[in-house]
Order: C-alpha cells, then structure tokens, then sequence
C-alpha cells in the first residue's frame, strides 16, 4: 500500500500546497511518495525530502514538463500509477487540470476537493458551494483525489528522504506553452496567510482599491482578496477571487469589506477562524457569518483602521 | 466548423441548496433550476465563434432527466441550432458524462467541445477534463480568452497566479471561467424560433455506457453552522477586540 502526492512547485521552489496535501496524504494510513515533475526541479524535490513522513522522492525531468501542463503531466503520473493505490494533489488550478486527465486515462472516478480523511477508502468533501458536505466512499482500486489544502495543516520537515529519478513518460504533444502573466507581490499568496483583507464591488475602481484595501494589508502584513464582482469590474486581477470558483481559503482572520456576502463568496472564506465585515447595509448577509461586524463605509473606516493598527502595533 | 457544448442542469445559483433531514441528499424538489452558469458562458462563447465566421454549427448535449430539454431549449434560444437529450433519472458522475460524450463526439466529430470548469451542484470540476483524456485530446481549462486559429486554438486561462497562455492543436477541449465572456439574454423571437429547433433524444444505453456511480455517497450533512457575532460600534472598538480578545492581531 503507497500514495503518490504528485507535488505542487515552481521547480525552484515546493509550494506550501504540497505540504498540506501530505498532511492529508498522510492520514489515509499508507507511505507516501513524492512525485516531483518539471525542468530543473531539484531544488524543490530536494525540499519535498525534507518533509517529515515522506518515503520517497520521484524527479521526473524533460522539456515538456517545465509548465505542468496537463497533458504530458498526466501521462507521466499514469505510467507511474501502477505501483501505487492511491493518487494524491492538491486542489490547485494545477491539480484541478491535470488529475481528471489522470483519473480518467485510468478509468477512475476522482473524488475533488476532500476536506477531511475518515478511512483510506472514505472521505468528506462540499457541495452546492459548501452547503452541504458528502461523505463518499470509493471502491476503486486505485484512488485518485484532489485536497482542498484550507482543511489541512502543512507537515512540517525532518525527514530525510531518498531522492530517485524515474523516466518520463513520452509528451502526447497536443498542448505547448505561449506565455504566462504572473502576478507579482510582496505580500503573502492568499492560500498561506494568516490573514487576508478583501474588497469586493464597493471599492469602485481599482485605484480605490489600492488606495484604501492595500496599505491595511500591508500594515496587518495581510494577503489581499476580492469578490467577483470587484475582479469582474478589474478592479482586483483574477488570482485574487476567493469564493465556490476563485480560491477557498481559511486564514485566523478575515475581513471583508464592501462584500455583501453571497453564497459563492461564502464557499470560499466561512472557514475562517476570526471574520471581520465591514458594510454600510446592517442587513447585508457577510455579517451572518462575521465574529465582528462593523456597519460603517468602507472610505472611512478603513483609513481608521489604519491609524488604529498604527496605534497597536506602537 | 462543428462546435459541441455539453449544458447541465442544475439548481439555480441564487438559490441555497437545503440538505434533507435524513442525511440522504440535497433536496431538490419545488427547487428552482437553471442552466450551470458556467455553461451560460460556453455557450455564448460557441455563438460567438459562430458569429465570427469561425464555426458554422453549434449542438448542445445534456445528459439528465426530461426536464433538461428545457435546459437545452435555452442554449437553443440563446443561439444553438440543434440538441441531443441523454435522458436518464439516475445521478451520472463526471466519468460517465465523459465517456456518453465521447460516444457523441465519435457521432459528431466536433473540432472543439466547450464545457463549463465546474458543475455549480456537485462542484466536481472533472468532466471537460476526464473528456479531453478519453478523446486523447489537448486541453484549455478554466479559459477567460479563447483565440481560434488555424488548426489550433489559444487558450488563456485563470491560473492560482496570474494568467497562463496555451496552444492547443485542434480538435480539442475548452472549459470556461467566470471571465470569458458575459452571456446574452435569449430574446423572445429567438426563444419562438427554439421551439423549432430539433432536439434528439437518446438513452446512455444507445452509446453503450454504463452509468453505474463508482462512489457511494453514504451520507449528505449541513456544514457545520457558523454563530453570528455581534456588531461592534467603531473601528478601535473592533482593533480592541481583535486583539483582546480574539488574539489575532
Ligand atoms: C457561477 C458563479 C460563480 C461565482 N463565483 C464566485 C466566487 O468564487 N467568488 C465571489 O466572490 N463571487 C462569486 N460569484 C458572484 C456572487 O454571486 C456575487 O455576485 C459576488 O460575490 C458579489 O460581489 P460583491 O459582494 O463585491 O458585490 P455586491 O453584492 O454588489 O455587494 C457590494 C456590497 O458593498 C456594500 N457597500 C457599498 N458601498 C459601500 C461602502 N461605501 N462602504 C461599505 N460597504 C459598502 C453594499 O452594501 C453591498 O453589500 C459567482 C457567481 C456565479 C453565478
Ligand atoms: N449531466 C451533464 N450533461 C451535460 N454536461 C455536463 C453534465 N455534467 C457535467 N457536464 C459538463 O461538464 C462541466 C463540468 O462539470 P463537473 O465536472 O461536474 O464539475 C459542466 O459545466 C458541463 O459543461
């Protein structure tokens, strides 16, 4: 009995997704494996060494790897997939594209999104936008899932594991890769941080936005969300969209503000240890979910906030 | 060029799904239902094409029970020229979907399959992806720009950091993001004019596919419910309060 976490990374770097992922990987009871695919991925196989529980390291390395992208991926998991009983990633845009492909060349139903691990072979994850949350159990041979990381810790380091390179698969060559616009920032990524402040349609322009939500964040050291409709509007880039579609995060704390709270914006944030919303409609449905609601506009009370955090923070 | 778009029914979004008391499912019944957004989205995005001069027929498939006919009548309505009815009443899981739609992809023979990223009701996000595998095709997910070329297509998509370029030889498997495109309303003579376009009916038998679930789903429970706090009165009300007494700050 062996898992395969096919790791999530940058190939210079191992995201902290894949650290969560084993943590859940790890709870299904067997050893875990770590697939590391990509072009020039040493650095990050050798980080996935070092966390704590894990057998083995796998390098798969070729030219057609560099990207993830979905197709050679999942040829080379499948040809790997043979020895093992369970295929684990985590629920990024990344494992969310290739794993169907994997799960589907193996004729397996995945199960997307788990939340939680109750047995090997039994798992919870949400529906309807996390209004409801299935526990399903899987008789398939091999097990092909995807871990929503907000529910998991990151296993941390101290292991030591053995790194091997296997052989990669041939590239089906129906896919290449023309370009990529990447956000770039200082601040923390929205799935790692312990606290995140998002802004949502109120903002009313992207210079709004950065003028009033951005300088909190930086002050609270705080990873930056939107809603739809503010990224829809261009007032946030897409990677920030937190929600049923967008990123499902879970930091100590949240604030919303100028959000009103629909169930898709919900999905993605109700996990939070400590909600914060800020909204000048009392009845708008985010403050059902908030530990502190603050009904008050946004223009003034976030510069406020900024003083009060000054104070604080000494 | 053909372009095929798979629609599902599904409950409305607007709509908060209510668990049964019993623990046996979603309850679905006086619900209303709607197209998955997210296919609203494919579908205009195949009209568009069409509208371009890049595509000449656009069939919408939809796997489900008798009423997603109506589900396909509006793909129809919104600019479809003609559909095909899987009809089944059993819970068909994404792999399944995947292989019937193969079946119509062998009859069809589409240069590109447009689905949503992800079905609002079982939030499976697989389908397009699982059809792309069997097809042995390339494939564009969660796509805010569709570029169609010559014998290929550029797909831009929403990825965990930013935006991400692909190309992608043709025939191949788009999936829709929120950002592609806004949907068009279906106006009342094109709604008039759906009623006459043909739909097929056919069983998921006829394509020789087992739809048996490979889950079994032993229970179906309300999330954990979340306690309103209470409003705070000013901002250093609320500073004071997150560090004294939540800790968080
Ligand atoms: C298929 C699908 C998927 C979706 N996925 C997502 C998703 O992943 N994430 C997501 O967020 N949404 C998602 N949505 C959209 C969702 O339904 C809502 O439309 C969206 O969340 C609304 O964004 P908002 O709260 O910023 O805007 P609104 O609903 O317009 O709310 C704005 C709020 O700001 C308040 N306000 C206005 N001015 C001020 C001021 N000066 N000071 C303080 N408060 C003010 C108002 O009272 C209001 O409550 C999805 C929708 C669909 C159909
Ligand atoms: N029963 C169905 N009939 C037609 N299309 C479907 C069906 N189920 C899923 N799809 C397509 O697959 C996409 C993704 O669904 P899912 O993988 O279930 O999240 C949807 O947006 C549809 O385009």
């Amino acid at each position: 009995m062996t898992t395969l976490l096919v790791a999530e990374h940058s190939n210079t770097a191992l995201s902290e997704q894949t650290a969560k992922a084993l943590t859940a990987a790890t709870a299904m009871g067997a050893d875990v494996h770590v697939l590391v695919a990509g072009k020039g991925c040493k650095p990050a196989a050798e980080a996935a060494a070092r966390l704590a529980g894990v057998a083995k390291v796998l390098v798969v390395e070729s030219d057609a790897l560099e990207h993830q992208l979905a197709e050679p991926l999942a040829a080379v998991v499948t040809e790997l997939a043979s020895g093992y009983d369970a295929i684990v990633a985590a629920a990024t845009t990344t494992g969310k594209n290739f794993m169907p492909r994997v799960a589907a060349l193996l004729d397996v139903m995945q199960i997307s999104d788990i939340v939680t691990v109750v047995s090997p072979d039994t798992f919870e994850r949400p529906i309807y936008a996390g209004n409801a949350i299935q526990t399903v159990q899987s008789g398939e041979a091999k097990k092909v899932i995807t871990v929503r990381t907000a529910g998991f810790a990151a296993t941390g380091e101290g292991g030591s594991a053995a790194i091997e390179d296997a052989a990669a698969a041939a590239d089906p060559a129906l896919s290449s890769f023309v370009g990529e616009e990447l956000s770039k920032s200082d601040r923390p990524e929205l799935t790692s941080a312990k606290i995140i402040i998002s802004g949502g349609r109120a903002l009313g322009s992207k210079e709004k936005f950065e003028e009033v939500i951005v300088p909190v964040a930086d002050k609270l050291g705080a990873a930056v969300g939107a809603s739809r409709a503010a990224v829809d509007a261009g007032y946030a880039p897409n990677d920030w969209q937190v929600g049923q579609t967008g990123k499902v995060v879970a930091p100590e704390l949240y604030i919303a503000a100028g959000i009103s709270g629909a169930i898709q914006h919900l999905a993605g944030m109700k996990d939070s240890k400590v909600i914060v919303a800020i909204n000048k409609d009392e009845e708008a449905p985010i403050f059902s979910v908030a530990d502190y609601g603050l009904v008050a506009d946004l223009f003034d009370a976030l510069p406020e906030l900024e003083k009060e955090l000054e104070k604080v923070q000494g | 060029m053909k372009i095929l778009v798979p629609v599902k029914r599904v409950i409305d979004y607007n709509v908060k799904a209510r668990v049964k008391a019993d623990g046996s499912g979603v309850d679905l019944a006086n619900v209303k239902m709607s197209m998955n957004p997210f296919d609203e989205i494919s579908v205009e995005e195949a009209i568009r094409l069409k509208e371009a001069g890049k595509a000449d027929e656009i069939v919408i498939v939809s796997i489900g029970p008798a009423q997603a006919a109506e589900t396909i009548r509006t793909a129809l309505a919104m600019g479809g020229d003609r559909g095909i009815l899987v009809k089944t009443d059993e819970t068909v899981e994404p792999l399944a979907v995947a292989k019937i739609l193969k079946a119509v992809v062998a009859e069809e023979s589409p240069e590109l399959v447009i689905l949503g990223k992800q079905a609002i009701d079982d939030d499976s996000n697989q389908t397009g992806q699982m059809l792309a595998a069997l097809l042995g095709w390339g494939q564009g997910t969660f796509a805010s720009k569709v570029d169609l070329g010559d014998g290929s297509v550029d797909v831009t998509r929403e990825i965990d950091g930013g935006l991400q370029t692909v190309k992608l030889t043709l025939p191949a498997v788009v999936t829709t993001d929120l950002r592609l495109n806004e949907p068009r309303y279906a106006s009342l003579p094109n709604i008039m004019k759906a009623k006459k376009k043909p739909i097929d009916e056919k069983s998921p038998a006829d394509y020789g596919v087992d739809t048996t679930p490979r889950l079994t789903v032993l229970k179906t429970a309300e999330p954990a419910a979340r306690q309103a706090g209470g409003k705070v009165a000013s901002v250093a009300e609320l500073v004071d309060k997150l560090k004294n007494e939540a800790g968080v700050l």
